[in-house]
């Protein structure tokens, strides 16, 4: 049996020790030396990829960037958790999430350079693309479990959303539908101490997990900066709703090391102590410790691990500065499935007055990228 | 069933439950039966069609439209939401996502801007932003609409907020026909449909032929006419075809078009008809000042200024909320309103 209490779930202590715990270690012990390896390889790169977005958007290569920097544990410790035909509705930082999944690096940025509004095509990785909203798409994902109950399958939606979505109407509205249903969906909120710059206790008096009981909803507050805890609870969480147990809500505490985006500079709220402090509790430091402790990574596996992590940072550079802008005539496309006469009217008029200045429209000398 | 029988999302009709049986003949109906009746033949043709609503299941909703369906096609197909509308749009977004094409019901006019979000930066937009991968085939009906005395936010005529966004398509059905025709048409739609059906004349029968009619994007010319284009749409059609019947008798003859979708608009029969007659009115229940009217008259006024013999004019709401119910007869464009904006587009007055 479980034990939802609201303590703190923590299998893996700051100084990289696994600790015991009767009711989650069934649900990782197939984790050995390699399996944690994989994990802290899939963290190590997207921390390196989330350091590449950073400076390119320093660099005027992308308009904008949420850094997920704090948040590794959290995100890859859940995607791993997930089945391929689960399906993911996230928000806009879970670029960790989408790595895990699959997605191409250049998609990942595509939308943060503004060449789309969307990077990749949601049903090839079973994973919706951003959603800015706050915390519009976990309705998206009850929804979307509501079909898979319907459509008497397995497979479950994972929802990922912050502290402060939890304060919006549609976070609790989604709560409320999932309960009434019991849809197969999983709540999962990183809270990262931080919406911007607004402490959680300006969103919650006491622990966000302590909402979800009060929906009908069992909820597990764990460290979020614990990656086997993380996927502990995650597999928990699936595995209640694929058996017809409903939704779960996971709360995973951990750390917005960064920016909210790299508009931001929190040096004007944030005490830096408190980063000071989060730090000594870095998702990586504790994993590297632990296989370190377990002697799998040797200095060897650590250097093959860093030439990744770079050839993904490279991957991402060229791909990103390589994208071609989109055609202008495409600001048309796609707005409805079927022809539009309005729409085609203005696309012609458009057309007509890019060709009047006689030579080909260059979108690319037009947008000053070139 | 029983009326305190709970209904599981899970549970599907038993055994017993009343086969659904289509409309295959030429019927006299009301146009909220004829809903009911286009919603019915909706789920027979497709079983990914999914109801969700408040009210909407052995109620029947509070307008019964969707009477009987609960009953013949369970609950996993019509959905008694929890009163959240954001979600049930939100949910049918979700839905939509799997391969299910949800048929949300708003309650009211007013109701639906707790959805309002989920509606315009979520269902219009999905389809552009992820470039054609996901679409949205979610119709949203909405009773819409003033003249029947009722409380505040029960009135309104919301529809300028969604023909202004992009993404959406907009249907307005004046008559049982059409309603029956249309709401087929919008739940085969790809695209999301707001549907908006007149309250006051959910009562009022019309013939209605099973069949899917001309498509719904099309204006269609309800009463033929010379010398006044008269452009509406919902509840107004009725009055309209009324005014052109008194102006007859004063030797005017208006052509009345019922716009039928709203967005986008079927300009190349307002165009056609503008061209003819050089003079338009249009009227709505919804106020003024941003509303449909000026949108369509400056689209006209572009296309077609040097046929026009005089300024087009707009027989609408007023710039005001929605009054109380002793006041509404005031706000609302009339018979005598309407043929006031004839006769000032004649120079008559």
């Amino acid at each position: 049996m479980i034990d939802f209490s609201p303590q703190l779930v923590q299998l893996l202590s700051i100084d990289g020790e696994r600790m015991p715990r009767p009711d989650f270690d069934p649900w990782v012990d197939d984790l050995d030396g390699s399996a944690l390896l994989a994990l802290y390889r899939d963290m190590v790169v997207v921390r390196r990829i989330d350091t590449e977005a950073t400076a390119l958007q320093r660099q005027g290569e992308l308009g904008l960037w949420p850094p997920l920097l704090g948040q590794e544990a959290a995100q890859v410790g859940s995607a791993r958790a997930l089945r391929s035909d689960d399906f993911i509705f996230p928000s806009y930082r879970e670029n960790a999430v989408a790595y895990c999944r699959g997605v191409n690096l250049t998609d990942i940025v595509k939308v943060w350079r503004g060449n789309a509004q969307s990077g990749w095509d949601p049903y090839t990785v079973n994973m919706a693309t951003p959603n800015i909203i706050i915390g519009a798409q976990t309705l998206h994902a009850t929804g979307w479990a509501l079909g898979a109950q319907r459509d008497d399958i397995d497979a479950v939606a994972i929802t990922y959303f912050g502290d402060g979505a939890t304060s919006q109407g549609d976070v609790n509205e989604a709560m409320v539908f999932a309960a009434s249903f019991q849809a197969p969906v999983v709540f999962f909120c990183q809270n990262n101490q931080w919406a911007i710059s607004e402490p959680v206790g300006v969103q919650a008096h006491r622990n966000i997990a302590d909402r979800a009981p009060g929906f009908g909803i069992p909820s597990l507050r764990i460290d979020g900066n614990d990656v086997i805890a993380v996927m502990a609870a995650t597999r928990i969480a699936l595995d209640r709703a694929r058996t017809g147990d409903g939704p779960t809500f996971i709360e995973a505490v951990t750390y917005r090391m960064g920016p909210h985006t790299t508009a931001d500079d929190p040096t004007r709220y944030r005490d830096p102590a408190e980063l000071a402090e989060w730090k000594t509790r870095d998702p990586l430091l504790r994993l590297h410790r632990l296989l370190t402790s377990l002697g799998e990574l040797t200095p060897e596996v650590e250097a093959a691990t860093q030439a990744i992590a770079d050839a993904a940072a490279a991957e991402l550079r060229a791909g990103c500065i390589g994208m071609p802008d989109p055609e202008p005539l495409s600001v048309f496309d796609h707005v409805y499935s079927t022809p539009n006469a309005t729409l085609e009217r203005q696309r012609a008029d458009y057309a007509g007055y890019l060709t009047s200045f006689g030579t080909q429209f260059d979108i690319a000398e037009h947008n000053g990228t070139v | 069933m029983t009326m305190t029988t709970l209904m599981t999302a899970t549970s599907l009709p038993g055994l017993d439950a009343p086969k659904p049986v289509p409309l295959t003949e030429t019927k006299n109906l009301t146009m909220g039966k004829a809903i009911n009746e286009g919603l019915r033949q909706a789920m027979l043709d497709d079983p990914k069609v999914v109801l969700l609503g408040e009210d909407i299941g052995a109620l029947g909703g509070v307008f019964r439209v969707t009477s009987d369906l609960l009953a013949q096609f369970g609950a996993r197909r019509v959905i008694d939401t929890p009163l959240a509308e954001s979600a049930i749009i939100g949910t049918a977004v979700g839905l939509a996502y799997r391969g299910y094409r949800p048929v949300c019901e708003i309650q009211f006019d007013g109701f639906i801007f707790p959805g309002f979000d989920q509606i315009v930066s979520q269902v219009a937009k999905f389809h552009y932003r992820t470039q054609g991968a996901v679409r949205m085939p979610i119709t949203i009906r909405v009773p819409f609409g003033g003249g029947i005395g009722a409380a505040e936010h029960h009135s309104e005529s919301p529809e300028a907020y969604f023909t202004h966004t992009s993404g959406l398509r907009v249907i307005a059905v004046s008559n049982a026909q059409d309603a029956y025709s249309l709401i087929r048409q919008a739940v085969a739609s790809d695209d999301p449909v707001l549907y908006f059906e007149p309250k006051r004349r959910y009562h009022v029968k019309g013939e209605v032929v099973p069949e899917l009619g001309a498509p719904m994007e099309q204006a269609v010319i309800v009463s033929p006419g010379t010398d006044v284009t008269l452009l509406t749409y919902g509840a107004l059609v009725s009055t309209a075809k009324d005014a052109a019947l008194a102006a007859f008798d004063e030797g005017i003859s208006i052509e009345v078009i019922d716009l039928r979708s709203l967005s986008p608009v079927d300009y190349a029969v307002v165009e056609a008809s503008v061209r003819k007659t050089g003079r338009l009115v249009v009227t709505h229940e919804a106020a003024q000042s941003g509303g449909l009217g000026g949108e369509i008259i400056a689209t006209i006024t572009e296309r077609c200024f040097s046929y026009l013999e005089a300024a087009p004019v707009r027989v609408t709401g007023f710039d005001v909320p929605y009054p109380p119910a002793k006041l509404e007869s005031h706000h609302l464009p009339d018979l005598d309103r309407i043929l006031d904006g004839v006769d000032r587009v004649m120079g008559r007055r």
